[in-house]
């Protein structure tokens, strides 16, 4: 068996969730590649060649690979598919958009956030936002698959396997990249933080969202939200954290003034600790809570700032 | 301009769906059923189209059981002009799903087919890509704002750490996010209209199909319970736990 994964990154970093997907590749058992998709990306192939378990980089440079156009990025995928008999995407916005791509085209199932793997061929994958544990098997002869990372510990660096370029695949001309807007932070990314800072409804604004920052330097967490709190418009979109935000496994998890709907327990409860702040003692979230402190928010944080 | 928005019924968002007993599946007898969240949202975006003279005609599709009738007739509550059903008792999967599409999409030449960026039952998050691939057509996923032009659709698109813009040439395939549009109220007059609303049903062999499932579903299983730990009485209490119990900071 051979495995081909799709490498995660902006053309100047690797990014994190690359490694947790060579380990779910790991797991699954076999020779494994890692396709570098990209523009000027020589660095980015030469990171990913450190991975532990991988044997060898392909990497694929041209200015149509350069802003991850799903068309483009299918057709450098489907060009090297032959002889796979595992293709394996991040579950990140990228790799949802270009998986389903490839698996149509060789007309297989995909097989989408898979959090464990059983067998070659038999995987888990969360359903119903986290409310059930689907275990499937696939029966096409190349299984495409999107890894949800928090499912698999990153693989470690310290390997030096070798980096070979490959022929980039031509545009297909049918979207173009205009612009991108990223909000830049100093703060470690959502997906892959050790702690994350989360803030609900019981924020109250936008402007009260802001006395997370202070607990959020603290700690060195990332920031993230419940949807309530992005709906209301305290917190960007990106910073959504639930069944369809982003899904996060910190070491720890700080959920300040959110009540806990389910859709958001799919996304975080699988963290390995969990505090929750909230004035109202009923809440669902004081249920996955390790620790919860029924407190106004407002006196608590600014309290756990000065003591931690 | 026809607009294609396909259309699934889901068990609604509030329920919380309990595992069988023999892990065959989740218990869905006698549970609420609704149109997927993004998939209204999908039906609100074309009917907005619409309303601005920019689309034609707008046709919604859905894919599944006889009881897919309610989801399309809410569909054209919203505003959809017509329906389509595909028929069938087979569990159909995103793949089975993107083909029964795809024939109707050539069948019906729409220029743009808006649908949501997944399902909250299977949360795959494929089949608009899928039918993007099979058609030949680009696409944008996960869009939070769209644009037409001339002949192309300008797309924002919410990606991880911010947003992105594309532009596409039609006919082209777009996803929707959460945060495109806020649907419409669906009203009682509306709903009595939708009634009257030309609704056609074929079945997978008539469009010459093969729905057949590619994933077998061997276990559907409860997940590990999380159980609720202990309230502490105060910050200084919290701040203990956190470094002498759990040696997280």
């Amino acid at each position: 068996m051979s495995i081909l994964v799709i490498a995660e990154h902006d053309n100047v970093q690797l990014k994190a969730a690359t490694h947790n997907v060579v380990a779910a590749a790991s797991e699954i058992g076999g020779d494994i590649h890692v396709l570098v998709a990209g523009a000027n990306a020589a660095a980015v192939a030469q990171h990913a060649a450190k991975i532990v378990g991988v044997s060898k980089v392909l990497l694929a440079e041209s200015p149509a690979l350069a802003d991850g156009l799903a068309e483009n990025v299918a057709e450098q995928v489907l060009a090297l598919a032959p002889g796979y008999s595992h293709i394996l995407f991040a579950a990140t916005a990228s790799g949802k958009n270009v998986s389903p791509r490839v698996a149509a085209r060789l007309d297989v199932a995909q097989i989408s956030e898979i959090q464990a793997v059983l067998s070659a061929d038999t995987f888990e994958r969360a359903i119903y936002a986290g409310n059930a544990v689907a275990t499937v098997q696939s029966t096409d002869p190349v299984k495409v698959i999107t890894v949800r990372t928090t499912g698999f510990d990153a693989a470690p660096e310290g390997a030096s396997a070798a980096v070979e370029s490959v022929t980039p695949a031509a545009a297909v001309g049918l979207s173009t990249f205009i612009g991108r807007e990223v909000a830049k932070s100093d703060r470690p990314e959502l997906a892959g933080a050790k702690v994350v800072v989360s803030g609900g409804r019981g924020m109250g604004s936008a402007e009260n969202f802001k006395i997370l920052d202070p607990l959020a330097d603290k700690l060195g967490a990332a920031l993230g939200a419940s949807r309530a709190a992005v709906d209301a418009g305290y917190a960007p979109n990106d910073w959504q954290v639930g069944q369809t935000g982003k899904i996060v496994a910190p070491q720890l998890y700080v959920a300040i003034g959110i009540s806990g709907a389910i859709q958001h327990l799919a996304g975080m409860k699988d963290s390995k600790v969990i505090v929750a702040v909230n004035k109202d003692a009923e809440a669902p979230i004081f249920g996955v809570a390790d620790y919860g402190l029924v407190a106004d928010l407002f006196t608590a944080v600014p309290e756990l700032v000065t003591t931690l | 301009m026809k607009v294609l928005v396909p259309v699934k019924r889901v068990v609604d968002y509030n329920v919380k769906v309990r595992v069988k007993s023999d892990q065959s599946g989740v218990d869905i007898a006698n549970v609420k059923m609704s149109m997927n969240p993004f998939d209204e949202i999908a039906v609100e975006e074309a009917t907005r189209l619409k309303e601005k003279g920019a689309a034609t005609e707008v046709i919604a599709v859905s894919c599944g059981v006889a009881q897919c009738q309610e989801t399309l007739r809410t569909a054209m509550a919203i505003g959809a002009d017509r329906g389509i059903l595909v028929q069938t008792d087979v569990e159909l999967q995103p793949l089975a799903v993107a083909k029964l599409l795809k024939v109707l999409v050539e069948k019906e030449q729409p220029q743009l087919v808006i649908l949501g960026k997944q399902a909250i039952d299977d949360d795959a998050n494929q089949t608009g890509q899928m039918l993007a691939a099979l058609l030949g057509w680009s696409q944008a996923t996960f869009a939070s704002k769209v644009e037409l032009g001339d002949g192309v659709v300008r797309v924002t698109r919410e990606v991880d750490g911010g947003l992105e813009t594309l532009e596409l040439k039609l006919p082209t395939i777009v996803t929707t996010d959460l945060r495109l549009n806020e649907p419409r109220y669906v009203t009682l007059p509306n709903i009595m209209k939708a009634k009257k609303k030309q609704l056609d049903i074929v079945t997978p062999d008539e469009l010459g199909v093969d729905v057949v499932p590619r994933l077998k579903i061997l276990k559907v299983a409860e997940p590990q319970a999380r159980s609720a730990g202990v309230k502490v009485p105060d910050v200084a209490a919290l701040v203990d736990k956190l470094k002498n119990e759990a040696k997280v900071v």
